[in-house]
C-alpha cells in the first residue's frame, strides 16, 4: 500500500486544513471519514488519466444536454453553462436519517403554520406571531384566506437550505416554500455524476432518486382524481375520468427566460407533465381549461414555477401577464390543486426563523428538531438594538421575499456604510432580518487547474421534501451547492457557483429498480398526445419550418461561395447574377438602394470579389437574423422551448449546431465559413432524420411536417421562378445542387444537365423527396388529418387543386426555360403556400380562435 | 333613513372584446349601521357566469364572466338601503389618548385583531415619515385620538382642493401630498397614510354619499358619484367614520358599500379582457331618498 499512501499524499497535498470550519473529507486527526475512503482509494488506484477523462466527460454532458442557468431575467437573458463538479458529496445513512426527520418535521410544521393563517389565525389570537409579520406581509394573499386543500396540504414540494456548522451540527439557513427550484437540476447531476464513476455509484449502494418523484407524481395524481371529482360534479358537461385515466397535471413556467426555465423542461419532461404558460389556460365556469389543439381540456393539477401573486390578474396581483384570470376561483371551488397553494411565499421569509422553536411546540407538540441559523427579526424593537449592537458579526437579509436586496455583511461596511444602514434598519425595521455569521463546512472539490487534486471550498446542501396524504417524503439526495471562490459566505448559483451530486448512502442494498411499478392495462394506453398546447403546435410547426430555412440557406451560401472562388470576376457565368439575386431575396446579402420597390426583378449590386467575400463572411456568421447564424439563433430559441418534446439525441445535435457558431473565430474566412456550412448541412440533415425516425407520429409531428413541407414548397417556388428567367444558356448544376438533387440526375443522365429533365426531376418526379410533387402530396395528406380530427381548417382544397394542375401539365410544352404556364403555375403556388401558413395561424395557433369556439368536449 | 341607489357602469371598447372576467364590489354590505333591503345586479350583454361570494374583509363580491363577443360591457347595481342612526359622538375629547391606542395596538395586537388588520403598509398606501410629518400637528401628546383624527380631517379639507383633473387612480401619495389637490379617493388615502404613519389603524371605505343639490334646485340625476372615506379604529368606540373630503363625521347620508385596507381591496369593478383594444369608462351613481322617490311616483303627497 505504499503506492496508495503516495498517492493519497499527493491527491491531498493541496487540500487546506481548516482550523474553523467543519471538514467534511478529514477528520480532525487528518485521517478521511469512512464514508470518503472508497472514493479516495478509487482515484488513488486508476491512472491520473482516468479523473481527467471523467472531468472532460462531465464537461460534455454537461453541454450537451444544454443544461443552463439564466443569470438575467430578460430578453438578451445570458445562458451559463450548469457548473457541476466531478466529485460527489457523499453523506452516510446514519447521518442522513436525521437529516430527513428533521426535514420532515419542519415541512409538517410550516404546512400547519400555513393552513392556520389561510384559516383560523390562531397564531395571532394566541400572540404566537406578531401580526406585522402576517398583515404586514405582501406575501399575505388575502383572497386565498380559507381555500380548503385536500388532506390539509397546502405545502406541497418543500425545500430547505442547509449548513454545516464548525462543531458538525445541521443547521437550517432558509426556507423554500414558495416554488422550490432545483430538484431537476439534482436529477441531471445524478444522471452525470452517476455515470461518470458508474461502479464506485453501484458499490457504494447509493439511494436512488426515482422513488421521490414517482410519489410526488402519485400524490398529485391522488389529490388531481379528488378535483376531476369536483369538476365534474358541478359541471354536469364534464365526464368523470374513467378507470386508469390520469388527472392532467401540468407545470406552469414564467417562460423560456426564467432563470430556471431549463431545469423546469427537463421536470416536464422527466415527470411526463405538460410544460404551459399562463397564456395556455383559461377559466371557465371555475374550472381551469388547458388550450389544446384538440379543444380545451380540464386541468386538474397545476405545479407552479410562477410566483403565487403572478398566478391571477384577477384576484391576486392585476399586473401579471403570466398568470391565469380566475385561477383563485378555482382553486377556492376544489376543482384544481394549485401546488405549492396560492399564498405560501408567505412563509418564504427569514423573519420567521426566530418564532419556529415555540410554534413548533405549539403545532406539533414536540421540540425542533434542526435548529435555524441564529436570526432576529428587526421589526421586533429589542431584537433591533441587539443587531445594530452586534452588526459586525451579522449579515442582513431582507425579511420578505418581496424585497429584492442583496445580503449585507456587517464586517464589510466602512464606518459611513455602516451609519447608513443602521439609518435603513431604523426606517424599516419590519423588512429586515440578521442571520448569525457561521462559518460553514468545507468539502472536496476537484481542482481542474492542478494536474491532479482536490481542494476545499464551503458547501451547503438543499433537501427536498414533497407531501404525500401520508405525509412528506424526502428525497435522498440534494443540491450541493459550492460557495464561489474564496467568499464562502455566499452559496448562489446566481453568481456563478457550482454544484455537486449528493451520493446518500443506503442502509442495506438497494434494489436497482427502486420505481414504483405500476401496472398499466390495455384500456389505459395512450395513443396520442391529447394535451398539446396551442402555443406548442405553433413552435413546432416554426421548428420544421426553419430547420428546413436553414438547411437551404447553408446550400445557398456554400452554391455562392463556389461561384466566389471557383471563377474570377471576368469569367463568371451568367448565372451568377440569379444566385447573387437568390441571395438578396433571402435578406443574406444587401440589395442595390437605387433600385425599385419591386423585389422580383433586383437587379444585384455590382460588386468586387472582396466585397463578395466580406458580404458573404457576413451571412454566414453575423448575429442578426436573417444571416445563417442568426438563422440557427431561432432554430436554438424554438427548440429551447419544445425543450421537453425533444429527445436528449436531438437536442444534442441543436446544442452543437448553435455552440459551433458561437465558437467561431473573430475574423472567419472563407474556408472557414465553408467548414461550417458543410457542419451546419450536416447537422441538419441529422435532425430531418430524427424527425423521420425518431418522432411519433402525433398531431405535434404533423405540424412539424406541414412546417418542413411549406418551407421548401415556398423555396422551390422562389428558386424556380428565377431559374426560369435567367439566361436560356445558363448552367443547371447549381440548381440541382440547391435542391441536394445531383447525386439522383447523375445517376440517371450523364450528360450536362438540360432544362427538361432538370424540370421533370424538381417537379414531376414522384420520388424525389425534393421534387414539388412530393411536398404537394405530403401537404394535402396531414392537412387532410388535420382537417378530419378537427372538423375542418386544414385547407388541403387548394392544394389538391396545385397538385392536379401540375399534373395535368404537358411536360414536352410547359417543362421549359421561359415557360409562361409554368411561371403562372409556380406563382399561384407561392401564393397558396403563403395563405395555409396564415390560415392555421389563425385556426390553430391563436388563442382567441379557441375561445370563441368554447365547448367542454 | 332609506335611500335608493343606482350605479352604472359601462365599458366601451373600440374593438370587440371576447372574453370578460371581473370582479364586482357593488353590492352594499350589512352592519351595524347599515341594511340593504334588495340588491340586484343587471349585466349586459348577459352575464354567462355570476357568483355571488366573500372576499377576507367580510365584503360581498361578485365573479362575472362574459363569453358573448361585445363592445360595450354595462353592469347596473341597484340598492335599496336602510341607514341606522349611529351615535352621536359629542365629545370626541373622550375618547383614549391617541398614543397610549398607538402603543397598545402595537404591543398587544392579539387583543386588538380586527384593528392589527389595517395597521400597516398595504398595496397603495405605504407609511413614510412627510405623512407622519403632515400628520403631526393635529397628534400632540395625549390628545384623544377622535379629537386628533377630526382635526386631521379638518386640515385635509381646507389645506387640500379638489381637483378631478389633477390626479388618476395611479397618483402616488407623495404627489398627492405635495400638490395639494384630488378626489375624495386621494384624500382617503392621504388620510389613511397619515394615521398608520402614527401607529394607527384606520381602513378605507368605499361607497356612496347623497350630495345636498344647491337650495331650490332639483337633485341632479346622476351627478352622485362613487365616494370614499376613512374609518379609524378607537377602543370602546370601535370604527369610526370621517370623511376628509366633506369635512365632516359620518352619519345618515353616507353609504357602505365595502371596506379594504385601500382602494385596490375594494375597487367597484377590476378585471381582465380579452382583444377589445382601447377603452373608455363611464361611472354614474344616483342616490335618492326614498322619501324623495315615492313623491315622484305620486305614492305620497
Amino acid at each position: 500500500m505504499l503506492y496508495a499512501k503516495h498517492m493519497l499524499n499527493s491527491l491531498l497535498s493541496r487540500y487546506p486544513r481548516s482550523q474553523t470550519r467543519h471538514d467534511e473529507l478529514l477528520e480532525t486527526s487528518g485521517k478521511p471519514r469512512q464514508h470518503w475512503q472508497t472514493l479516495l482509494e478509487t482515484i488513488e488506484h486508476e491512472p491520473p488519466l482516468q479523473m481527467r477523462q471523467r472531468v472532460d466527460a462531465v464537461r460534455r454532458q454537461v453541454r450537451e444536454n444544454g443544461v443552463t442557468y439564466n443569470v438575467y431575467a430578460d430578453t438578451k437573458g445570458v445562458q451559463r453553462p450548469w457548473d457541476l463538479d466531478v466529485l460527489p458529496f457523499i453523506l452516510p445513512h446514519e447521518e442522513w436519517a436525521q437529516i430527513e426527520a428533521a426535514v420532515v418535521q419542519r415541512a409538517t410544521l410550516i404546512n400547519a403554520i400555513l393552513n392556520d393563517i389561510y384559516g383560523p389565525q390562531t397564531i395571532l389570537s394566541e400572540g404566537l406571531l406578531p401580526p406585522s409579520l402576517i398583515h404586514g406581509h405582501a406575501g399575505f394573499l388575502r383572497p386565498c384566506h380559507g381555500i380548503q386543500h385536500p388532506d390539509n396540504v397546502a405545502l406541497h414540494t418543500y425545500a430547505v437550505d442547509l449548513a454545516r456548522s464548525p462543531n458538525g451540527r445541521w443547521w437550517v439557513v432558509a426556507d423554500r416554500t414558495q416554488a422550490p427550484s432545483g430538484a431537476g437540476y439534482t436529477l441531471e447531476n445524478r444522471q452525470v455524476i452517476a455515470s461518470a464513476f458508474p461502479e464506485l455509484f453501484r458499490d457504494l449502494n447509493i439511494q436512488r432518486l426515482s422513488g421521490y418523484f414517482a410519489a410526488m407524481r402519485d400524490s398529485l395524481n391522488h389529490w388531481g382524481r379528488l378535483c376531476a371529482e369536483k369538476q365534474s360534479q358541478a359541471n354536469p358537461q364534464i365526464p368523470p375520468l374513467s378507470q386508469g385515466e390520469q388527472p392532467l397535471t401540468v407545470i406552469l413556467t414564467p417562460g423560456p427566460y426564467n432563470e430556471t426555465y431549463h431545469e423546469q423542461s427537463y421536470l416536464a419532461g422527466y415527470l411526463g407533465f405538460p410544460l404551459v404558460q399562463g397564456s395556455d389556460m383559461t377559466v371557465r365556469n371555475g374550472v381551469v381549461w388547458l388550450k389544446t389543439l384538440s379543444g380545451l381540456k380540464p386541468v386538474h393539477v397545476i405545479l407552479r414555477r410562477l410566483d403565487d401573486d403572478f398566478c391571477d390578474p384577477l384576484e391576486l396581483n392585476a399586473d401579471s401577464i403570466l398568470g391565469v384570470a380566475g385561477l383563485t376561483d378555482a382553486a377556492r371551488r376544489g376543482n384544481v390543486l394549485v401546488a405549492n397553494s396560492l399564498g405560501s411565499n408567505l412563509l418564504q421569509s427569514g423573519a420567521l426563523l426566530g418564532f419556529l422553536p415555540s410554534l413548533c411546540n405549539r403545532f406539533l407538540g414536540e421540540s425542533l428538531l434542526m435548529p435555524s441559523v441564529a436570526t432576529w427579526w428587526c421589526g421586533e424593537p429589542q431584537a433591533l438594538e441587539t443587531v445594530i449592537a452586534n452588526l459586525g458579526k451579522l449579515v442582513i437579509k431582507p425579511a420578505f421575499p418581496q424585497i429584492r436586496e442583496t445580503p449585507i455583511f456587517g464586517e464589510d461596511l466602512t464606518p459611513a456604510q455602516r451609519t447608513a444602514l443602521i439609518t435603513k434598519l431604523r426606517t424599516n425595521p419590519q423588512n429586515y432580518v440578521a442571520q448569525e455569521l457561521v462559518q460553514i463546512s468545507q468539502a472536496p472539490v476537484w481542482d481542474n487547474n492542478s494536474s491532479h487534486g482536490i481542494k476545499a471550498l464551503a458547501v451547503g446542501l438543499r433537501v427536498y421534501a414533497c407531501a404525500t396524504p401520508q405525509g412528506y417524503v424526502v428525497m435522498p439526495g440534494g443540491l450541493t451547492r459550492v460557495a464561489s471562490g474564496l467568499d464562502g459566505r455566499v452559496i448562489t448559483m446566481q453568481r456563478g457557483g457550482t454544484s455537486k451530486d449528493t451520493w446518500v448512502t443506503a442502509p442495506a442494498a438497494v434494489s436497482s429498480l427502486s420505481l414504483v411499478r405500476r401496472t398499466t392495462s390495455s384500456k389505459d394506453l395512450v395513443r396520442d398526445n391529447t394535451h398539446l398546447s396551442s402555443r406548442m403546435v405553433e413552435n413546432l410547426f416554426w421548428f420544421g419550418r426553419y430547420t428546413v430555412r436553414n438547411n437551404h440557406t447553408a446550400r445557398l451560401l456554400r452554391t455562392a461561395i463556389h461561384y466566389l472562388l471557383e471563377f474570377s470576376p471576368e469569367h463568371r457565368a451568367v448565372e451568377w447574377p440569379t444566385v447573387h439575386g437568390l441571395c438578396i431575396w433571402y435578406g443574406l446579402m444587401p440589395a442595390d438602394d437605387d433600385e425599385g420597390e419591386d423585389e422580383y426583378s433586383l437587379a444585384p449590386p455590382s460588386l468586387s470579389d472582396e466585397e463578395i467575400e466580406l458580404l458573404l463572411i457576413a451571412a454566414v456568421f453575423s448575429d442578426e437574423t436573417p444571416s445563417l447564424a442568426g438563422n440557427i439563433q431561432q432554430l436554438f430559441q424554438l427548440a429551447f422551448n419544445l425543450r421537453e418534446r425533444l429527445s436528449t439525441d436531438n437536442w444534442r445535435i441543436i446544442n452543437q449546431m448553435a455552440q459551433s457558431f458561437s465558437t467561431a473565430s473573430k475574423q472567419p474566412n472563407l474556408t472557414e465559413a465553408l467548414a461550417h456550412l458543410d457542419d451546419t448541412t450536416t447537422s441538419l440533415v441529422t435532425l430531418a432524420g430524427f424527425t423521420l425516425d425518431g418522432m411519433t407520429r402525433d398531431q405535434g409531428w404533423r405540424f412539424l411536417s406541414i412546417g418542413r413541407r411549406i418551407e421548401r414548397l415556398q423555396f422551390l417556388c422562389t428558386l424556380l421562378l428565377r431559374a426560369l428567367t435567367m439566361p436560356p444558356q445558363s448552367n443547371l448544376d447549381w440548381l440541382l445542387e440547391l435542391t441536394d438533387s445531383i447525386v439522383t440526375y447523375r445517376a440517371r443522365y450523364s450528360a450536362q444537365p438540360e432544362w427538361l429533365p432538370v424540370l421533370d426531376l424538381l417537379l414531376m418526379d414522384e420520388n424525389n423527396p425534393n421534387a414539388m410533387v412530393f411536398q404537394l402530396k405530403g401537404l394535402i395528406k396531414y392537412l387532410t388529418q388535420i382537417s378530419t380530427n378537427y372538423q375542418g381548417g386544414g385547407g388541403e382544397g387548394r392544394f389538391i387543386q396545385r397538385l392536379a394542375e401540375l399534373r395535368a401539365m404537358d411536360p414536352d410544352v410547359v417543362l421549359n426555360h421561359g415557360s409562361p404556364q409554368l411561371i403562372k403555375w409556380l406563382n399561384e403556388t407561392y401564393q397558396a403556400s403563403i395563405a395555409i401558413s396564415d390560415q392555421l395561424s389563425l385556426r390553430f395557433f391563436s388563442y382567441s380562435g379557441i375561445q370563441q369556439e368554447f365547448q367542454y368536449s | 333613513m332609506r335611500y335608493h341607489v343606482l350605479h352604472k357602469t359601462q365599458y366601451d371598447y373600440e374593438r370587440t372584446a371576447t372574453l370578460s372576467q371581473q370582479l364586482l364590489h357593488m353590492t352594499p354590505r350589512d352592519f351595524q349601521y347599515q341594511n340593504c333591503h334588495f340588491h340586484q345586479l343587471t349585466v349586459n350583454p348577459l352575464a354567462n357566469e355570476l357568483d355571488r361570494t366573500f372576499d377576507y374583509f367580510g365584503n360581498i363580491i361578485h365573479h362575472l364572466s362574459v363569453f358573448t363577443p361585445h363592445k360595450t360591457l354595462i353592469v347596473e347595481s341597484e340598492s335599496n338601503i336602510e341607514l341606522l342612526p349611529r351615535p352621536v359622538l359629542p365629545d370626541l375629547q373622550h375618547s383614549s389618548p391617541w398614543d397610549i391606542v398607538k402603543h397598545r395596538l402595537n404591543q398587544q395586537g392579539a387583543n386588538f385583531a380586527d384593528a392589527a388588520a389595517y395597521l400597516y403598509d398595504s398595496p397603495n398606501v405605504s407609511c413614510n415619515s412627510k405623512l407622519a410629518a403632515y400628520a403631526l400637528p393635529s397628534f400632540n401628546a395625549g390628545r384623544p385620538l377622535l379629537d386628533a383624527a377630526y382635526d386631521l380631517t379638518q386640515r385635509i379639507y381646507k389645506e387640500f382642493e379638489f381637483d378631478p383633473e389633477a390626479t388618476d387612480v395611479a397618483t402616488p401619495l407623495t404627489e398627492v401630498l405635495e400638490g395639494k389637490r384630488g378626489v375624495c379617493q386621494d384624500f382617503a388615502h392621504l388620510m389613511i397614510g397619515c394615521l398608520r404613519s402614527m401607529g394607527l389603524s384606520c381602513r378605507y371605505v368605499s361607497g356612496y354619499i347623497l350630495t345636498t343639490p344647491p337650495a331650490g334646485r332639483e337633485r341632479l340625476i346622476g351627478a352622485d358619484a362613487s365616494h370614499a372615506w376613512v374609518s379609524v379604529y378607537c377602543p370602546t368606540y370601535g370604527w369610526v367614520d370621517f370623511d376628509p373630503t366633506n369635512n365632516c363625521l359620518v352619519n345618515n347620508e353616507h353609504i357602505t358599500v365595502a371596506w379594504g385596507r385601500d382602494f385596490s381591496d375594494v375597487s367597484p369593478m377590476r378585471g381582465v379582457v380579452l382583444g377589445g383594444g382601447k377603452q373608455s369608462l363611464d361611472v354614474s351613481v344616483t342616490v335618492t331618498p326614498v322619501f324623495d322617490q315615492l313623491k315622484l311616483t305620486g305614492l305620497v303627497a
